[in-house]
């Protein structure tokens, strides 16, 4: 573990997603690790090239030496994953349902009345669930992040229940290039989803602020004509 | 292996010389009639046809044919068209781009690209892919979730066939095969040339080297020079496994008009119902002005502007990625026929030329 400014940062997924954020946290001064469902080993070649600096460890070990847990890894992996393993830690949701390439997957994550990352959240019910990181495309990560300050700074969307993560995370979001804006509970964490208003939509603080708040307006004020509907029938 | 047989200049990768390739990709976009009515499939695959042709009358190495399954693309049966192309042309080399390997059997399309093979006497080559269009999936009753698994066993096979002699196999994808002889045979010891497409995974670039297959980065989006790694990954990954060095390719959407300006009017529309079309199932972002200006520009994925602009920016990311070979993928749904023929004539005529040029410098 580590002082309270840095936190050791664990990614879990070496695909698209995963090495662009390690190597996001890397520059930002944290000490990451990286983990497969495979062993160190097969991952020691791309980390040395494409991750320098992060250490590829077993899934278990990673996990238990760092601060912050990363999901990068496809959802259905995810649900092959012992949730006992994540106890206790606080994790960053940054996976997404896709159909096309998770298939159809057996819980409610294509309930539209709950978000992924709370169905994540009941499966990992000792941990500390964030989520953000998930509508930027990954090939962006590195173009857009830019130190504190700057007038053209992406803002990320950052969604949790427990307001401690929630602040930790978006420090992090800070730390490496990108103004968090913080969107409420995990429920309302559906609002960063695919078909989202702030999905791989490239928004400064106040119009990323603005698309949710429209979003959230004309979805409450559906599910309030939903409702009369209900009443009605 | 991947050994190329076309006359072209050499060009260094890694202290070994490689011949530069350029080539054209499509996905048989459907096309539109000058007046802007969408053509009927049928009339789209003739097309491509005389596209291909044409292809190789202004001097372009390779030409290519994406396997898609959508009414926007409605090309699943590439290697037919490119046996059509084959009858017609005599230098050109004609290859998939890509395969999805992960939704087909290894042996059939072994089959089909050594027939194809002996119809273009040695001109066939093959580039898989895993899918990242994935609508051959349903379409032919495979679980999308298995995907890693289908391309995994499934290039090992393939790598086993190009080996060539009695193929026996044992894995959970396909049924398992016992000293079989797979026919048509490769003539005269001629290994077709094989890629794997990848998109940005670093763990499919150390498989293909593993395989022994040649790289093909398809980079569509965001700064190609982020991929610069991913060759010396490859390379490296080569050595490891105790592999010589091979090529690396890069893939990359474009359009090439008289001028800047007409290639982007020309370009814009289509490319923007597109990737919208695409864009929520795949995680793009959907194209603004703005990020079609980046995308465009010197930093962007997009080939998209006169001949002298593709071309230099054609020859500044082969450099920067260390890569032999660049196929432009012409052509946006929509775009007419037309305008495709004039986008191959300045790409073979005054592109193709350049990059050589600049190449040398």
């Amino acid at each position: 573990m580590t002082n309270a400014t840095t936190p050791a940062i664990a990614v879990l997924g070496a695909g698209h997603v995963g090495p662009a954020i390690a190597r996001l946290a890397l520059n930002a001064g944290h000490s990451v690790a990286i983990a497969t469902s495979g062993s160190p080993g097969d991952l020691a070649l791309v980390t040395q090239l494409l991750i320098p600096g992060a250490e590829p460890r077993w899934a278990a070990d990673a996990i238990d030496g760092a601060d912050i847990v990363v999901l990068a890894m496809p959802l259905h992996r995810f649900l092959r994953m012992d949730a006992n393993d994540l106890s206790g830690k606080l994790v960053i949701d940054a996976m997404n349902y896709w159909p096309p390439t998770d298939g159809t997957l057996p819980l409610s994550f294509d309930d539209q009345d709950i978000g992924t990352s709370e169905v994540v959240a009941e499966r990992l019910n000792n941990a500390a669930v964030v989520k953000t990181l998930n509508h930027v495309g990954y090939h962006e990560l590195e173009t857009y992040a830019r130190p504190h300050g700057f007038v053209d700074r992406r803002a990320l969307g950052v969604a949790g229940d427990d307001p401690d993560a929630v602040a930790t995370i978006s420090a992090f979001i800070d730390r490496i290039g990108f103004d968090a804006v913080r969107v409420g509970p995990l429920s309302a964490g559906r609002v960063l989803q695919p078909g989202g208003p702030v999905f791989g939509a490239v928004l400064r603080r106040e119009g990323f602020e603005r698309a949710v708040y429209n979003y959230s307006v004309e979805q409450g004020a559906l599910s309030l004509a939903e409702r009369h509907y209900r009443r009605s029938a | 292996m991947a050994d190329q047989v076309m006359d072209s200049t050499a060009a260094s990768g890694e202290g070994v010389a490689f011949p530069l390739v350029l080539g054209l990709d499509t996905f048989g976009d459907r096309t539109s009639s000058p007046n802007g009515e969408p053509l009927s499939h049928a009339q789209t695959i003739r097309n491509v046809v005389e596209e291909g042709v044409l292809a190789e009358e202004v001097g372009v190495d390779f030409f290519g044919i994406g396997e898609h399954h959508t009414d926007y693309f409605p090309m699943p049966a590439g290697d037919v068209v490119l046996a059509a192309i084959a009858a017609r042309t005599q230098h050109i080399h004609l290859g998939s781009a890509v395969t999805v390997l992960s939704s087909d059997d290894p042996v059939r399309v072994f089959q089909r690209y050594s027939t194809l093979n002996a119809l273009s006497n040695g001109r066939a080559e093959v580039i898989l892919g895993r899918g990242s269009s994935i609508e051959s999936f349903p379409l032919f009753g495979y679980d999308l979730a298995d995907y890693e698994q289908l391309f995994e066993e499934k290039t090992a096979l393939f790598a086993q066939l190009l080996e060539g002699g009695a193929v026996s196999w044992q894995g959970t994808t396909r049924p398992a095969m016992r000293n079989q002889d797979v026919v048509p045979h490769l003539e005269n010891g001629y290994r077709l040339p094989t890629w794997v497409g990848v998109g940005g995974s670093p763990q499919s670039v150390v498989r293909a080297a593993r395989l022994g297959f040649s790289l093909m980065l398809a980079i569509i989006g965001g700064r190609p020079a982020r991929f610069a790694p991913f060759a010396d990954l490859f390379q490296r990954a080569l050595a490891s496994f105790g592999r010589s060095p091979l090529p690396v390719g890069v893939h990359g959407p474009g359009h090439v008009a008289p001028t800047d300006e007409q290639a982007r009017e020309e370009f814009w529309p289509h490319w923007r119902e597109l990737i919208r079309l695409v864009a929520v199932e795949r995680g793009f972002a959907i194209p603004t002005e703005e990020s079609f200006a980046f995308e465009t520009g010197p930093q962007g994925a997009l080939y998209v502007g006169s001949p002298e602009t593709v071309a230099q920016k054609i020859a500044t990311n082969l450099r920067t990625l260390s890569a032999t070979r660049f196929d432009l993928k012409y052509g946006a749904g929509g775009l007419p026929h037309e305008t495709l023929m004039t986008n191959i004539e300045l790409y073979g005529r005054q592109v193709t030329p350049r990059v050589r040029e600049l190449m040398k410098e």
